[in-house]
Order: structure tokens, then C-alpha cells, then sequence
């Protein structure tokens, strides 16, 4: 009898969880942003106290990296906006069609285009296309696609089945049962795939340079170039800074984009 | 039929309170296999009876529920529900008007417990108002206080909880029928012994017609007004109620289902006013006694506690007479020995059959 008002006890008084909201913003959370605050202070303080010559004040003054920095960014977001545009409605189609011949050629074309290198996309399409921002874009894409294409079907695929039963069960249609029951739950794999593809992104944005299209990798290669290592570090610090900031930024997205109870 | 679909479904609709439902030579082959699922199954279940399919794994008592709100399609038969041909129907709107509960429960883990009981009224397009208060009356009906649990998520809550506000979310719409696969398979005896009271209280004061499907016998004799003994391809060897399945099993596979203890299972569901009752004087006064609305098997399990040869049946507060041991056998009476017959190897009386 003692065990039964136990065992009724505890299933009246479960264990409350932590509230959302106070487990996102932990002093953990912060390590990225003051790594790159400290890095880009570090970076400030070393480029100030060198004596620069007149390549590297062409190179080193704010016009110019802002410059650079804004095409990255342009670079990076408009392919990340294409991809997610392009890539999630296609997950979901993919992930909804029975037949395993649609699912294998768009699978195995993403699979192509990430694993081609992409210096090597960049280069050929600008000889068969044209050289420039929009050549730059597509490469960028089809580099970081697949990632997203592969955690929305994934992000599809791991719905409870029961959860999917008893939605269907309920009387919704399967439109129903997708945008009210399968979307929200994928949500937080999706958003992985689109955090990736932009970390992605920006890294393999570094080589638009090699067709004209700008970038924080012109000065990359301009400092190895011409042999100016104050040239090279700037650039370099400052695409990894944009790559963890990014990552933080996209992390932080996630919680709040993530379902409370799940 | 001259009716239309909506029509059809919206006098399904409004029967809330139990419908009839046919099942008519119901068949499901699989693609690519040759042996279909379920073979040629009819049944007829009354308006506010509870029935239980009782099978073990495999046979097909699942599939054969599942046709009925059309998550499996037959492959041919007929399913109507209070007359009504149900597979021309539109499915969807069809299975807002059947609840249905499974063992997984299926919460929807991203909405609170109110979110997942308001499902269907928000797909009938019910008012934010009367959603609420339908909410706030079910949670209280499966005993959850609103207050405490409404704004909850389905994790934090315990097995017995999930399942509580799973029984709620297939009652929001007030619907006649109701599907149930195993609902309290996946939980601890005690929090299942205490859902199957509250269930059977629940039903008394629903009356839904239920299909109810287990492979657990006592759960069928627990809750079932009628057990339908399912075999192979969803075979029904025996569709009766509990206590003359137990007294007379139809044949030698129906008598391995019930197990053993037939006649100690029986007791429990007959009352101890059914017994021939001995003389008041006959039981020692002011010790232990049962009440004339408890069971057979509760003055049996008294008896066998207290080692007494006699005890005193009490109604209203007044001894009305004495049980023994000897007065329980003599109710069971001849029909025990066709049970012992049944275990000898010859076939029984052939079960109620449509």
C-alpha cells in the first residue's frame, strides 16, 4: 500500500524542468564572442604598432577592409538565403516522395557538389559562364546545399512515427500534419543544416577572389602575393572571425527557433 | 446513398453518445503477400458497448481496429458506422469524429497539454472560448488539475499523466466511437490497475462505443462488456461476454487464452448477492466482512485471508447473511466441469459468431 502512495506521489509532483530562457545564456555561451573580441583587438593593436609601407596602407585602412568585408558578407548571405530557399522546400519534397530514384539523383547531385572542390567549381564556371559575383554565388551553393537538403530530410524522417499516427489519426490532412507537426519538430535539425552551410560559406568564400568577385580573400592572397604578412593575418583573423561570430549568431537562432517542449 | 458526405459525417457527429458499428466481411491483403492480414471479418458492436479484441501478437486485431478509421484501408468489406457506409466518406473528416489512442500515446511534444487536447476542436474550427472550456472540463474528467497541467509540456509529465491526457485529447470532440490500441500497455501495473478503474468509470458515464484492443486476458475481462478471441488473419474463435467466455470456452485455443485460474478470473465479475446466501448467525460477529456489491472473488480472497469458515455480507450497514466457501463453489457450478472437459481435448459449445 506504502508503495502504491508513493508511486502516486511522485506521478502528481513530477520534477518541473528548468524554465527556457535561463539555460540559453550560460558564460559558456559567450567564450566565441570574446575569443573574437580578443582577437580582433590583438589584431588592432599589432597592425597599429607596426611601421606599414605603401602597399600595405593601400590595403590596411578602413575603407578598404570594410570593403572587402561587406562583399564577403553579401557573398555568404546571399548564397545561405538561395540555399535555404532552395534547398529546404526540395528536403521536404524529397523526403515525401516514395520514389527512391528522385531521392538518389538529387542526393547524389548535392553529394557532387560538395564534394568537388570548390576552387575547382569556381575556376571551371568561370570559364564556361563568366567571372564575377553571380558565378561566385553558384559555386557557393551548390558547395553548401547539401547540408541543408540532408537535415531537413533527416529533420523530416525523425518524427515519432507514433506522433505522425496520432496526427493523422486526429483527422489532419497531411498537409496539416506537415507544417503543424513535422516542420516544428525538424525546425532545430534544419537549422543545424543552415548554420552549417553558412559557416561553409563563409570560409569557401575566401576563394571568389580568383574570379574577380571580392571578398575578404582578396587580401589573403594579395599579402601572399606580394609577400605582406600584416595583409595576410588581417584577412585571414577576419574571415575566422566572421565564421565564429556567424556560428554564435546561428546558435543562438536555434534555441529560440527550437520548440520549447521538445 | 442520396446523402452527402458532409451530411453523413455530421450525423455521426452528433451521436455522441455511442453508435453502432458494422463490420461486414472485412478483408486486408498486403501487396505482395499471399496471406492477407486480416480474412473475411464481420462483427457487430451495439451503441455504447465496449468491446475488446483479445489476440496475441501478430494476429491482426490491430489492423483490424485501424480499418475502422481508415489508418489501413481495407481491401475490400464493408464498415459502417450508425448506418452509415463510412469508407465513402473523407477520411480525414471522418477520424475527427473517432477518437483514437494508441500505446505510444503520440503527444505532440512541441505543444503544452492544452495545445494537444485542443487539436481536433481547432480543426472543427471550434471558438478560442469553447476550446478552452472543453480543455479545462477534460482535464478534469481524466483527473489532471487544469491549473497545474494545461500549460505543461507532454515531457514533463510521468507515463500514467501522458496517458491520462491521451484519453483526454480523443474525447475533445465528444466523438461516438472510440479506438483504442493497447493504451495502457506501456504502463507499471499500479498506474495501469488505476487508468483501467478510471477508464471503466469514465465509460459509465460516456457510454461511447469503444473498440478496445489488448493482448493482456484480464484487461479484457477487466473492462470488456463483449471479448472477441481473435486467431490467425484476425479470426474470431469466440465473441462473448467475459463471464461466458470464462464458463465456456469455444475450443481448446480459446481455453489456452484464458490460461489458468479460469474460475478464480470468473469470480471477479460475479457479484456475492449471486450466491445462495447462509444464515446470518452463521459467521462470527463483528470480525471482517464483505459488502453484498463487492465480488465473489473478494469474499473468496476474505475467506482464504482470515482462514474463517463463514463471513457476514453486509448491505446498507446490516448483515443480510453469510458467504462460505462451500456457497462459491455451488455458483460456479456445472459449468465448471465443461471447463475440465474443454482441457481434455473436446471442442465446447460454439461461441456467438455473426
Amino acid at each position: 500500500m506504502s508503495i502504491q502512495e508513493q508511486a502516486i506521489a511522485t506521478e502528481l509532483n513530477p520534477v518541473d524542468e528548468p524554465q527556457a530562457g535561463t539555460r540559453h545564456f550560460t558564460v559558456r555561451r559567450f567564450v566565441p564572442l570574446i575569443i573574437v573580441v580578443v582577437a580582433l583587438a590583438l589584431l588592432y593593436w599589432w597592425i597599429a604598432s607596426v611601421p606599414l609601407d605603401s602597399i600595405e596602407r593601400r590595403t590596411l585602412n578602413w575603407s578598404y577592409i570594410l570593403n572587402r568585408t561587406r562583399e564577403h558578407l553579401a557573398l555568404t548571405f546571399a548564397a545561405s538565403a538561395l540555399v535555404a530557399v532552395l534547398a529546404i522546400p526540395a528536403g521536404i519534397l524529397l523526403s515525401r516522395t516514395r520514389s527512391k530514384i528522385a531521392r538518389g539523383i538529387v542526393l547524389g547531385i548535392a553529394n557532387i557538389g560538395q564534394a568537388t572542390p570548390a576552387v575547382g567549381v569556381v575556376i571551371l564556371l568561370a570559364i564556361i559562364w563568366q567571372i564575377g559575383f553571380s558565378t561566385a554565388l553558384v559555386a557557393l551553393v551548390a558547395y553548401s546545399f547539401l547540408p541543408v537538403l540532408r537535415n531537413t530530410m533527416v529533420g523530416l524522417q525523425q518524427v515519432d512515427a507514433s506522433v505522425r499516427e496520432s496526427a493523422k489519426g486526429m483527422g489532419m490532412t497531411p498537409n496539416q500534419v506537415l507544417w503543424r507537426i513535422e516542420m516544428p519538430l525538424a525546425v532545430p535539425v534544419i537549422a543545424a543544416g543552415l548554420r552549417t552551410a553558412l559557416v561553409f560559406a563563409v570560409g569557401v568564400a575566401t576563394i571568389a577572389t580568383f574570379i574577380n568577385a571580392g571578398g575578404l580573400g582578396d587580401m589573403i592572397v594579395n599579402g601572399l602575393k606580394l609577400q605582406r604578412f600584416p595583409v595576410l593575418a588581417t584577412g585571414a583573423v577576419l574571415v575566422a572571425c566572421i565564421a565564429l561570430l556567424i556560428d554564435w549568431l546561428a546558435g543562438i537562432a536555434e534555441d529560440y527557433l527550437t520548440p520549447k517542449g521538445s | 446513398m442520396p446523402e452527402s458526405t458532409n451530411t453523413a459525417i455530421t450525423a455521426i457527429a452528433r451521436n455522441t453518445s455511442g453508435a453502432s458499428i458494422v463490420l461486414d466481411r472485412i478483408t486486408k491483403t498486403y501487396p505482395n503477400q499471399s496471406v492477407s492480414a486480416v480474412d473475411n471479418f464481420s462483427m457487430t458492436a451495439n451503441p455504447g458497448e465496449l468491446i475488446m479484441f483479445v489476440g496475441p501478437s501478430g494476429c491482426g486485431k490491430t489492423t483490424t481496429m485501424k480499418m475502422i478509421n481508415r489508418i489501413i484501408e481495407p481491401t475490400s468489406g464493408s464498415i459502417s458506422i450508425d448506418g452509415r457506409d463510412i469508407l465513402s466518406l473523407n477520411a480525414n473528416e471522418l477520424r475527427r469524429h473517432i477518437g483514437y489512442v494508441i500505446q505510444q500515446i503520440g503527444l505532440f511534444p512541441h505543444m503544452t497539454i492544452a495545445e494537444n487536447i485542443a487539436v481536433v476542436p481547432r480543426l472543427l474550427g471550434w471558438s478560442k472560448s469553447k476550446t478552452a472550456d472543453r480543455v479545462d472540463e477534460l482535464l478534469a474528467t481524466v483527473q489532471l488539475d487544469p491549473g497545474l497541467f494545461a500549460r505543461r509540456y507532454p515531457r514533463q509529465l510521468s507515463g500514467g499523466q501522458q496517458q491520462r491526457v491521451g484519453v483526454a485529447r480523443a474525447l475533445a470532440a465528444d466523438p461516438p466511437v472510440m479506438l483504442m490500441d493497447e493504451p495502457f500497455g506501456a504502463t507499471d501495473p499500479i498506474t495501469r490497475e488505476k487508468l483501467q478503474a478510471e477508464f471503466l468509470r469514465l465509460q459509465a458515464t460516456l457510454g461511447k462505443t469503444i473498440i478496445f484492443v489488448t493482448h493482456d486476458f484480464d484487461e479484457a475481462v477487466r473492462l470488456g462488456d463483449r471479448i472477441a478471441v481473435l486467431s490467425d488473419q484476425s479470426q474470431i474463435e469466440q465473441f462473448d461476454t467475459p463471464a461466458e467466455i470464462l464458463a465456456s470456452p469455444a475450443n481448446e485455443y480459446v481455453a489456452s487464452f484464458i490460461g489458468h485460474g479460469a474460475a478464480i478470473k470468473r469470480l471477479s465479475l460475479i457479484p456475492v448477492t449471486d450466491a445462495e446466501l447462509g444464515p446470518v448467525g452463521d459467521a462470527a460477529a463483528g470480525t471482517v466482512t464483505v459488502n453484498a456489491d463487492d465480488t465473489l472473488r473478494d469474499a473468496l480472497d476474505a475467506l482464504v485471508l482470515t482462514g474463517l469458515r463463514a463471513i457476514a455480507v453486509v448491505a446498507d450497514g446490516r448483515n443480510v447473511g453469510s458467504i462460505t466457501v462451500e456457497r462459491i463453489s455451488t455458483v460456479l457450478g456445472a459449468d465448471s466441469l465443461d471447463s475440465v472437459t474443454v482441457g481434455r481435448g473436446a471442442s465446447g459449445p460454439a461461441g456467438e459468431v455473426s
